[in-house]
């Protein structure tokens, strides 16, 4: 089995890996040269897991049949990958990850909505799953809704949880007795029986074998809520992978042959790219947030020390937040105003709205004019903020649990379970998938991060080259060299610093005075006003001394009014200083608006010269 | 190099369509190979095991979950009735005696010891699968459904609301790009399928609904008038489930946009004959799109082979899928292999496109569909 496959103890001169996405198989082949590991070239191909091929394998080969082709150099003898490299021809390994067919699909169930059952959610998101629905004994559902729902879900897997260690068994034997009651069909083959992974109460666990056991793939494994005051979530989360593959995977068309020739078990695309951000976080020593925002969902990735002091991973999947087929819904969420806000120009209303479904309708079309570019940039910070907030809500604290507070925790900290997210604390801000990565301008992406998760204090800000992060969480398991070698050569384009105070921005009056030492031994000393944007050349590993001196009222993180002094990294983007205020808002007069996004378009070099600045702008 | 081009929706005037027709739980088959099925004919049957009903009889009672199987009158198998008595406590001397009812009728499926719990089970609830097109069953898979196979024109939508509808097809609108006034639908249009040019709106989907109307095919909808359709904002593109009396297909997509010519031309040839349609969309992976199948006598001459065609080329016939050139329709007049910038500076692969009054465009390969050419 597949659980067991280990990489050749040998020196790794290559290495070949797809990622087998929704629509897309992209495949990248990474070799070892005399300073170390390199991006290759990267190859891509349609998905064929759904009809007419049914075969994931057909498109894995597609792909790798153009890196093949872009590399000039032999990877297949016909459909076999040719393992381990001879000469010029072959690769040492082969590794894959997978969100084809919807990803892993998951129903989570836990006694308290805000206890166990959240902490079950965090075992399931951070192993790649997306949660279709939380059962709780207290989630105010009547049994028979619950029943109904489950049915109606056919979720891939079901975690149970439920209980501390020698506390109560009822509840979630009740929860078991539900589950059994609704007796769910898989979503994929009729024919296999649905895994059903228990991590509760210890003590439950024959009574929930006696329920489940007959019906259920059932697999029991370590409780992960054992105390109140601790969660242990990697066994789930493990298992929910082993199950992954075993079941889930092995029921999608071609996936066993896939298996097959994979060098490591093959990951679910979110749970390479969470492992990838533990990699940074842990090898930097730096609280990181990551995004990857796709066409039909919205991944954002977290490590921030709790109040121990220890870092804590954290995942939540946006299942219907994307820029193609779910580009619908975030007009939805967010409402027309919200979007609109984010445009230097008038638009009909009614029109944007049609635009929007023709873009959901039809979701491989790309923006040709600068004016559908700019409407799609807008809709992607409205994405992107709507699932860090999804995110902020979910990566918190253990709730219901006694905590030990100073008077200023106090101040920040009401309730147990408060958000773990402190920006101000941010140390990086990693951006991914189409929107971000291919912007045709770097200086987009780094605006439309900014204006969505809206850092504090300094940040620094990056995108992936060319989405291969995957891959590279995958690599990670089995080769960590080699995946930091070329995450930070090949994938991680950085951008530059952010320097934002915190504090409500009164327009004009003044906000930051710095002094920044160039490396090109250029002095700046500037005193900048409340309301604006400044963009500061500093380029890719270039460092630069800065004092900043916040006015009263704005914090740099060191309190406020407080001077700071630093050093910060450049990127292909530069030194970004954002005067705009924490919480960050925009002028509700149209006119006003509009004038000051035409402003810092203008600062930032957002976009090339065009005449729909000119045109005049009616109140909506 | 591998590359994906937007295939384009099917209208095709004459086709062997095979569609399976499953059953959402193994059940009952009703047809055998070889027979003829009407759109209405039931061709399977199966039942729903019936809703779950939980009693929670320990707390009804007053009595610890361990001590159920001394109060309880039935086991596990009986059946119930709504208000039958099924546990009770003794009381002191036959006085204070609790009774725990049956919310329902129904067969006991389980006693819990450790929660206390009964559960009933209602009756199955009955389901039953329709032909939905003419056709004959050339295949039965047990338990689960049959494949039919037509001799039909098929036409496939870009967008549809509402599930399977059958009628007699009517085409109203004079021209593709005509725009409906309400009053035109009467009583006599009750029971058809409508084709209405360019604008499926709000007034006139409601005066539809009123006169009874099966279903509406329309160019384009305006996303204002879907919402207050619904009556709220539709997020994902998964439909077919809507109860709102009638079936919508939309051949091009948002907006007003005329019917293809080809589309209006091929459903004018087809007015009078029953008509099979169906507006669920799943715009996934695995995407589903709308369609109408109209059945054609039996015959194997004309059947459309295929006709369409997998790569763009020089002279292709394409149609445009975004702004600015939404709708338009114009045949390729060159494919350049380097990647070439846009307006918004980024660096695509481009055709270039000649319009019906010989002005040339060029644009991202993205934004085009090919149109079939039979």
């Amino acid at each position: 089995m597949n659980m067991e496959q280990t990489v050749p103890d040998r020196e790794i001169r290559s290495i070949l890996a797809t990622d087998c996405g929704s629509t897309t198989t992209k495949a990248i082949l990474i070799e070892k040269r005399e300073d170390g590991y390199h991006l290759i070239v990267r190859g891509e191909a349609p998905t064929t897991v759904e009809t007419p091929v049914e075969d994931v394998t057909r498109g894995v080969i597609n792909a790798i049949t153009e890196v093949q082709e872009l590399a000039d150099r032999k990877l297949l003898d016909g459909d076999r990958i040719i393992k381990p490299q001879q000469g010029d021809e072959g690769v040492d390994i082969y590794i894959s990850t997978s969100s084809a067919g919807g990803g892993l699909q998951m129903m989570v169930a836990g006694v308290v909505r805000n206890m166990t059952a959240e902490s079950a959610e965090r075992a399931a998101l951070g192993a790649g799953a997306i949660v279709m629905d939380v059962i709780a004994s207290n989630d105010k559902r009547l049994p028979h809704e619950k029943i109904e729902r489950i049915r109606n879900l056919r979720p891939d897997m079901i975690l149970l949880s439920g209980g501390i260690d020698g506390g109560t068994t009822s509840h979630v034997a009740e929860l078991a007795e539900i589950i059994a009651a609704a007796n769910p069909r898989p979503r994929l083959g009729i024919s296999y029986e649905l895994p059903v992974i228990y991590a509760g109460n210890q003590d439950a666990r024959e009574i929930i074998a006696e329920r489940l056991a007959d019906q259920t793939a059932l697999e029991i494994v370590e409780n992960l809520r054992p105390v109140l005051e601790r969660e242990n979530l990697m066994p789930a989360r493990l298992k929910i992978q082993e199950q992954f593959l075993e079941h889930v995977m092995a029921h999608a068309p071609g996936y066993k042959t896939l298996m097959s020739w994979t060098d490591a078990p093959i990951m679910p695309t979110p749970g390479a790219v969470g492992a990838i951000m533990q990699t940074i976080a842990e090898q930097r020593d730096i609280q990181v947030v990551g995004v990857d925002i796709g066409g039909a969902t919205t991944d954002v990735f977290s490590v921030f020390r709790n109040i121990e002091g220890a870092p804590v991973f954290n995942r939540t999947v946006s299942a219907n937040l994307g820029m193609s087929y779910s580009v619908s819904n975030v007009l939805a969420e967010a409402g027309l105003q919200n979007v609109l806000r984010w445009l230097p120009f008038s638009v009909d209303q009614s029109d944007l709205r049609d635009r929007v479904k023709n873009k959901m309708i039809r979701p491989t079309t790309i923006p040709q004019t600068l004016e559908e570019l700019i409407i799609e940039q807008a809709l992607a910070r409205e994405a992107l903020r709507l699932a860090f907030e999804q995110h902020k809500s979910l990566a918190v604290g253990l709730r219901g649990v006694q905590q030990q507070r100073t008077i200023s925790d106090a101040f920040d900290q009401t309730k147990t379970g408060a958000t773990l997210v402190n920006m101000m604390g941010l140390d990086m801000l990693v951006g991914s998938g189409g929107v971000l990565s291919h912007a045709p301008r770097r200086h987009q992406a780094a605006l439309m991060m900014i204006d969505a998760f809206a850092p504090e204090g300094i940040t620094h800000l990056a995108v992936d080259s060319i989405f291969m992060m995957p891959q590279l969480g995958v690599l990670a398991q089995v080769n960590p060299e080699a995946a930091t070698q070329v995450f930070d050569r090949d994938c991680l384009i950085h951008l530059g610093t952010c320097i934002a105070p915190v504090g409500e921005a009164n327009r004009g009056k003044p906000c930051l005075s710095i002094q920044v030492a160039l490396p090109d031994g250029t002095h700046i000393e500037e005193t900048i006003p409340a309301g604006e944007l400044r963009l500061y050349p500093l380029g890719v590993d270039e460092t630069a001394r800065v004092q900043l001196e916040p006015a009263r009222g704005f914090d740099m993180g060191a309190g406020r009014g407080t001077s700071l002094e630093t050093e910060v990294t450049g990127g292909v983007v530069g030194l970004v200083i954002d005067t705009r205020g924490r919480p960050l808002t925009l002028a509700h007069d149209e006119p006003d608006r509009v004038e000051r996004l035409q402003r810092w378009i203008s600062t930032l070099k957002l976009y090339p010269e065009h005449d729909l600045w000119l045109m005049p702008i009616h109140p909506v | 190099m591998a590359y994906a081009y937007t295939p384009g929706l099917r209208v095709t005037p004459a086709t062997i369509l095979r569609k399976e027709r499953k059953l959402p739980l193994p059940g009952q088959i009703l047809v055998e190979v070889g027979d003829s099925v009407q759109a209405a004919d039931v061709i399977a049957r199966a039942e729903l095991p019936g809703n779950i009903r939980l009693l929670n009889v320990g707390s009804a009672l007053s009595i610890p979950a361990e001590d159920i199987y001394r109060h309880i009158l039935k086991r596990v198998g009986d059946s119930v009735v709504k208000g039958e008595v099924l546990a009770t406590t003794k009381g002191f001397f036959g006085l204070f005696k609790s009774q725990a009812q049956s919310p329902t009728d129904g067969i006991i499926e389980s006693i819990s010891e450790i929660t206390g719990q009964v559960m009933i089970r209602e009756a199955p609830i009955p389901v039953e699968l329709k032909a939905h097109i003419v056709g004959e069953v050339v295949e039965t898979i047990p338990q689960e459904g049959v494949i039919l196979e037509a001799y039909a024109t098929f036409i496939q939508g870009i967008f549809g609301i509402g599930g399977e509808a059958v009628g007699e097809l009517l085409v109203v609108a004079e021209s593709p790009d005509e725009i409906l006034n309400p009053e035109r639908l009467t009583e006599q249009h009750k029971d058809r399928v409508l084709v209405v040019g360019a604008l499926a709106s709000y007034p006139l989907i409601e005066q539809a609904i009123q006169q009874g109307v099966r279903g509406l095919i329309a160019g384009g909808i305006r996303d204002a008038d879907l919402r207050k359709l619904l009556g709220y904002e539709l997020g994902v593109a998964i439909t077919g489930t809507e109860e709102l009396g009638i079936t919508l297909i939309i051949t091009e997509g948002f907006g007003e946009i005329a019917i293809a010519e080809r589309t209006f031309e091929l459903l004018k040839e087809r007015q009078g004959s029953q008509t099979s349609i169906n507006g669920a969309t799943q715009i996934r992976a695995g995407v589903v799109r709308p369609e109408i199948v109209i059945p054609l006598s039996a015959s194997a001459d004309n059947i459309d082979q295929a006709t369409q065609e997998n790569t763009l080329d020089i002279g292709s016939p394409i149609r445009i899928i975004r702004e600015p050139y939404f709708g338009q329709l114009g045949h390729v007049t060159a494919l350049p292999i380097e990647l070439q910038p846009l307006e918004t500076e980024a660096k695509v692969r481009v055709l270039e496109v000649e319009f019906a009054d010989g002005s040339r465009v060029t644009l991202p390969r993205a934004n085009v569909e090919m149109i079939e050419t039979s």
